[in-house]
């Protein structure tokens, strides 16, 4: 890899031992895929996917402190993934006790976060790219992040560039102010390799096209056809919610880092075909294929047909919109069954600044009204406590599903499950 | 026994009895429990995994075609080296993803103890490479089998 005189002092240690080695890893993590040069990271913030102070980490914090010891900070502000632990968030005495167990490092994991660099107390979110919290990347920006569904909705619906990166590789791209050029940060490496033709009856669930996609495409970048038959040209907020769910499908169900949605996301409305490789893949997706993906879902509960104990609605984080959808349809359909509250304890997670906003509203009394908590932890985090993940626990999220015990069902599904009760329809 | 070249992402030498993954391997899922709850064995935690679930994965070479998963997954499996719980080495039969690169190069960097690393094996090595068959890894990628 060719270095500026800058970068190269910075590798031989002219800036303290640490910092040389956040370039040594940067340099070798580069090399490894091809890349020839280190570009500046230029977007206004950064962004770090670990986010918990679990007590196993203890390797990453040492790390951190070697860091922090040699009095090496951020050159940008960064934002970071949802904390675990909320109070208002049902949990119970026991299952309380093993959160503290397990995150018993958060205190000090989050001194750490601030003296490097932390944008803000509200800057606990997976969806840091919605305007409330304000790490809204443009288009062309280099970034330096790893939270899967951020990356994919930066990359495809803002147009940055930014690769599928690993934790801690994303605070040293913060620190060093560069990183290696490759993958999604080349015009190559964004263009399409498969073709999807959408041919379904109706626009599909997001979060279930979007587990279709990854599951064929794995880590490769898809071009979408058919979509805006249904979501239309314009990135509204309502059709940017549906890409950010249905991204986050991709990210987790295959490892997607880009894709294009023709005639509406930025590179496809601006260069078009011209995205496509020279050779591409077909994937053809109708209404049977859905039902087909949908069903190859696996139910780890131990008893399948069990009553759901609980429910979390937004992962990713939720929008202001979606809040506010949400809130609607809950009241309407307890309204149907004659009901006040939720039937199942009920979790619906954004944003520390987006939960601000709806405070200010009339819905978020409706809201509460409801039964539901609103709160903005990471469902994930909370599931990885053993005494939740035994739960029977439901979810309109595919990547929840992916990485815990969690069901998946879709919207409808879930909002009859709350507000009736009794097994998933 | 069979020689296979590959490329050393992280160079170093390796004895150990093989564990393969013929699907791809979710590395927090995998490391999920073992690191949490101490276990020096690293029982393979992912009931996604047939092949490895409730298998010990420490000191093994590890082989399959790629990592999937979480984006944590660099970070955990650089904490299963610094905690000695991390396989003797991972061996790819595909280019490394960024994932797993992260992971093995922050152990080259950061730990005393490196995780040699060697990917693009070919899909006859991951055809040919059994679990419990003895591993051999020099520095410069080549992987002898058997």
């Amino acid at each position: 890899m060719q270095l500026t005189q800058q970068q190269q002092a910075m590798l031989d240690g002219a800036q303290g031992k640490a910092l040389a080695k956040v370039m040594k890893t940067l340099v070798m993590y580069g090399e490894t895929f091809g890349a020839t040069r280190m570009v500046p990271v230029t977007s206004d913030y950064g962004h770090l996917v670990t986010s918990f102070g679990l007590g196993v980490l203890k390797p990453v914090y040492a790390l951190l402190d070697e860091i922090i010891a040699d009095g090496v900070v951020a050159k940008q502000q960064f934002s970071v993934d949802p904390r675990p632990l909320q109070k208002g968030v049902p949990v119970t005495l026991l299952q309380s006790l093993v959160f503290r167990l397990m995150y018993s490092k958060q205190t000090e994991y989050e001194a750490r976060l601030q003296k490097l660099g932390l944008m803000g107390d509200d800057a606990f979110t997976c969806a840091c790219y919605q305007p409330e919290t304000g790490n809204t990347p443009q288009q062309g920006q280099v970034l330096s992040w790893a939270e899967s569904s951020a990356v994919v909705y930066a990359n495809s619906v803002l147009g940055a560039r930014c690769n599928r990166n690993s934790g801690i590789i994303d605070i040293f791209g913060s620190i060093a102010g560069f990183v290696p050029e490759f993958g999604l940060l080349t015009d190559e490496g964004r263009r399409a390799t498969w073709v999807v033709e959408l041919k379904t009856t109706k626009l599909p669930p997001a979060q279930v096209l979007g587990s279709a996609i990854g599951m064929k495409v794995l880590e490769e970048v898809p071009y979408i056809r058919g979509l805006t038959t249904y979501l239309g040209n314009e990135l509204t907020p309502a059709v940017q919610d549906y890409l950010k769910d249905m991204g986050a499908a991709t990210a987790s169900n295959g490892a997607v880092g880009l894709y294009h949605v023709e005639g509406l996301t930025p590179e496809a409305v601006q260069l078009g075909d011209a995205l496509l490789a020279p050779q591409t893949n077909t994937y053809v997706i109708d209404d049977a294929e859905l039902q087909r993906v949908m069903d190859s879902y696996p139910c780890i509960w131990k008893e399948a047909d069990a009553e759901p104990k609980m429910c979390f609605i937004g992962c990713p984080h939720l929008s202001l919109s979606q809040l506010q959808s949400w809130t609607a349809r809950l009241e309407q359909a307890l309204q149907q069954q004659g009901r006040q509250k939720v039937a199942i304890p009920t979790v619906l997670t954004a944003a520390p600044a987006v939960v601000k906003e709806f405070e200010q509203t009339p819905d978020a009394a409706r809201l509460q009204a409801t039964g539901s908590v609103l709160a903005s932890i990471c469902p994930l985090m909370y599931m990885n406590n053993p005494l939740c993940g035994k739960l029977p626990i439901i979810t309109n999220s595919n990547k929840l599903r992916t990485y815990t015990s969690a069901r998946y069902a879709t919207d409808e599904r879930i909002l009859a499950a709350i507000t009736q009760g009794g097994a998933l329809q | 026994m069979k020689v296979f070249k590959g490329r050393p992402v992280v160079p170093g030498t390796a004895q150990a009895e093989a564990l393969v993954s013929s699907a791809g391997f979710n590395t927090l899922a995998s490391f999920q429990k073992s690191l949490m709850f101490g276990d020096k064995k690293s029982s393979c935690s992912d009931q996604n995994n047939a092949e490895l679930y409730q298998q010990p994965m420490a000191g093994k070479a590890l082989c399959m075609p790629q990592t999937i998963g979480s984006t944590t997954g660099g970070m955990v499996l650089y904490c299963a080296v610094e905690m000695g719980q991390s396989p003797a080495c991972l061996l790819f039969s595909k280019p490394i993803d960024s994932l797993a690169a992260a992971g093995a190069i922050l152990a080259g960097v950061w730990s005393d103890v490196p995780m040699p690393t060697v990917d693009s094996l070919g899909d006859e090595f991951l055809q040919y490479v059994k679990s419990g068959m003895p591993v051999a890894v020099a520095p410069d990628g080549t992987v002898t089998v058997g």
